[in-house]
């Protein structure tokens, strides 16, 4: 550092008169952040990762054992359960979500009377929280298969497709901002150019419109990839993970998506708390290998364009 | 300027306000329902209210002290845990990520790069150990939550905060340096008005997440001394079947109004800053 100092005036004047004088002042301007931080979320971490190596009820009794809880996390026919369930149900909202939000969004950016009222409800259900969006949801659910004399929570697939429909009324008018953003970034120009070289509205759609949107197309698949996998209050308030059925002579919750079967598996007893844990380690690591594989992935894409 | 409207345009608006309506029959379920009496709501849900089953504001007012806790009180602590939340928020990371766009020394990248981590690490990963640490350190209550919410919430504030700062030119607080201008000073009067639209993206972003939390709060307050509306909500849905639903509609109407009615003023904010969150997330 000195010695670029020495060599670039530029930065020896930035040093003095800004980097120094803030990095003086460090335990005002980072200090309560940095923190909160380790208390918030560095030590809550790699305790997490000690403690799914343990036997525990309270960290202070906390005992190794080794990857006993993995085994015992890998072994249980819920978690496996659960792991289905939220890659069929990721699979199915982020094609449903994104498709249905970028046809509204191309709709509403073109010549509308109303546009921006449709906006402003299709957004709406984004503000109301999980839970209470899943208590609504089942009663509506609930209302409309009595017609049929059955119930919500009688069969997983009613759950499943329930779940699917509330989280893409709750999330395609917030995919549907983004594309709105990313349509009315499209060029003028470009879009000029097409209509002068006799393109119709169909290659122009295909030909300059979704290439010049594929930084929004990244970023909504993203979004609704990560959220299907984190899903956890809407899960909760819908079903709870009900029905339970038996599988191989073990009970499981037939709608538990991961996060929620974590969370159920440490409210079992204390001797499933290392186990919990476990599958949690094993939850971020998943995702956090999609989020980064998804990006390289798309963003590979947007520069080929 | 007139817009010119063609006959396939009207079509399209004709199926959009119809896609409309059914977009917020949800809601205007449950304002129906939160006039019936009990025995309405679960025999005939979508029937609207009738001679027999309008039972008026009785709802409401059963609701207000349903499920043994006040539901104002479950309000008051939600708008304080997420005002202070925010507001903590807001103070705090600005500086932050000022200090780690500036100085570039390697513990400001350090800790910029675990921002970054804390955004794809899912809750379930910390909420145990998280817990333990709130119990032993006092901070599982309504007043000294917002600690939590700031270390939880700063890898996207900073990320943002530190991007918006990396664009503004060097040249202003330099200026400002020459002519005296110490470092709190500075950012207090120079940064921190230009970091204003990010402030209200930020803001906005924090806001909702905060707001419709369910589960940190519910596993690190004292649920029998302190509730937030989704604790509260969640709380009455456990005991369904022998639950007032009636009642149930009301409270979660009455938890619904506030935010539709900040979203009508707010929404051109609101929907900017989720655009502009998206665009750097």
């Amino acid at each position: 550092m000195k010695k670029k100092n020495k060599t670039n005036d530029k930065a020896a004047l930035n040093g003095i008169l800004l980097r120094r004088p803030i990095q003086r002042c460090a335990p005002f301007f980072i200090l309560p952040t940095f923190l909160a931080f380790c208390i918030g979320f560095i030590w809550p971490f790699l305790q997490g990762i000690y403690l799914s190596f343990c036997n525990f009820n309270t960290p202070a009794d906390a005992q190794w054992v080794g990857v006993t809880n993995y085994v015992k996390a890998f072994s249980d026919a819920g978690f496996a359960n659960a792991f289905r369930n939220t890659a069929a149900f990721a699979v199915v909202s982020i094609i449903l979500i994104n498709v249905v939000a970028f046809l509204i969004a191309y709709a509403l950016t073109q010549k509308m009377r109303g546009a921006n009222l449709f906006r402003t409800v299709f957004f709406m259900p984004n503000l109301i929280g999980g839970v209470v969006l899943g208590y609504i949801w089942s009663m509506i659910f609930d209302g409309v298969l009595k017609a049929y004399n059955t119930y919500l929570t009688a069969d997983a697939s009613y759950g499943f497709w329930g779940l699917v429909i509330l989280v893409a009324w709750q999330q395609i008018g917030y995919m549907m901002i983004i594309y709105i953003a990313g349509l009315q970034a499209v060029p003028e120009d470009m879009l000029e150019a097409a209509s002068i070289d006799g393109a119709d509205k169909r290659q122009t759609l295909f030909r300059v419109i979704i290439p010049n949107v594929m930084p929004s197309v990244t970023i909504c698949t993203f979004l609704t990839l990560t959220n299907s996998f984190k899903l956890f209050d809407q899960n909760l308030a819908l079903t709870g993970g009900l029905p339970s059925i038996m599988e191989n002579g073990s009970k499981i919750n037939a709608t538990e998506l991961l996060a929620l079967n974590i969370y159920s598996t440490y409210n079992i007893n204390k001797s499933w708390h290392g186990a919990a844990q476990a599958k949690a380690v094993v939850f971020f690591l998943l995702v956090a290998v999609l989020a980064i594989a998804q990006q390289t992935a798309t963003s590979r894409k947007e520069v080929q364009q | 300027m007139k817009k010119q409207y063609s006959a396939g345009s009207t079509l399209l608006t004709a199926f959009f306000a119809l896609l409309s309506v059914i977009w917020i029959i949800p809601v205007v379920e449950v304002l129906i329902n939160s006039f019936k009496a009990n025995s309405f709501v679960n025999l005939e849900p979508f029937a609207l209210p009738n001679a027999e089953s309008f039972v008026g504001l009785d709802n409401y007012i059963k609701g207000m002290t349903f499920g043994n806790y006040p539901f104002l009180q479950s309000v008051f602590y939600s708008l304080f845990i997420t005002v202070m939340s925010v507001a903590l928020i807001l103070v705090c990371t600005p500086m932050a990520a000022w200090y780690i766009a500036r100085v570039q020394s390697s513990f400001a990248r350090i800790f910029y790069y675990l921002c970054l981590f804390s955004m794809i690490v899912p809750f379930q990963m910390v909420m145990f150990t998280l817990t333990f640490t709130a119990d032993r350190l006092k901070l599982n209550t309504p007043y000294t939550i917002p600690f939590i919410y700031l270390g939880f919430g700063a890898g996207l504030a900073i990320f943002m905060f530190t991007g918006f700062i990396k664009g503004l030119p060097l040249e202003i607080e330099e200026a400002a340096a020459i002519d005296g201008c110490g470092p709190l000073r500075m950012f207090f009067t120079v940064v921190l008005p230009m970091l204003k639209p990010t402030l209200i993206s930020v803001g906005i972003l924090e806001i909702m997440w905060v707001w419709n939390d369910y589960l940190l709060p519910y596993l690190v307050l004292d649920r029998t001394k302190y509730m937030t509306i989704p604790i509260h909500v969640q709380y009455l849905k456990g005991s369904y079947g022998t639950v007032d639903l009636g009642a149930t509609m009301a409270v979660i109407m009455l938890s619904i109004i506030p935010i539709i009615v900040v979203y009508i003023f707010c929404q051109k904010h609101i929907i900017k800053g989720v655009a502009a969150g998206a665009v750097k997330g």
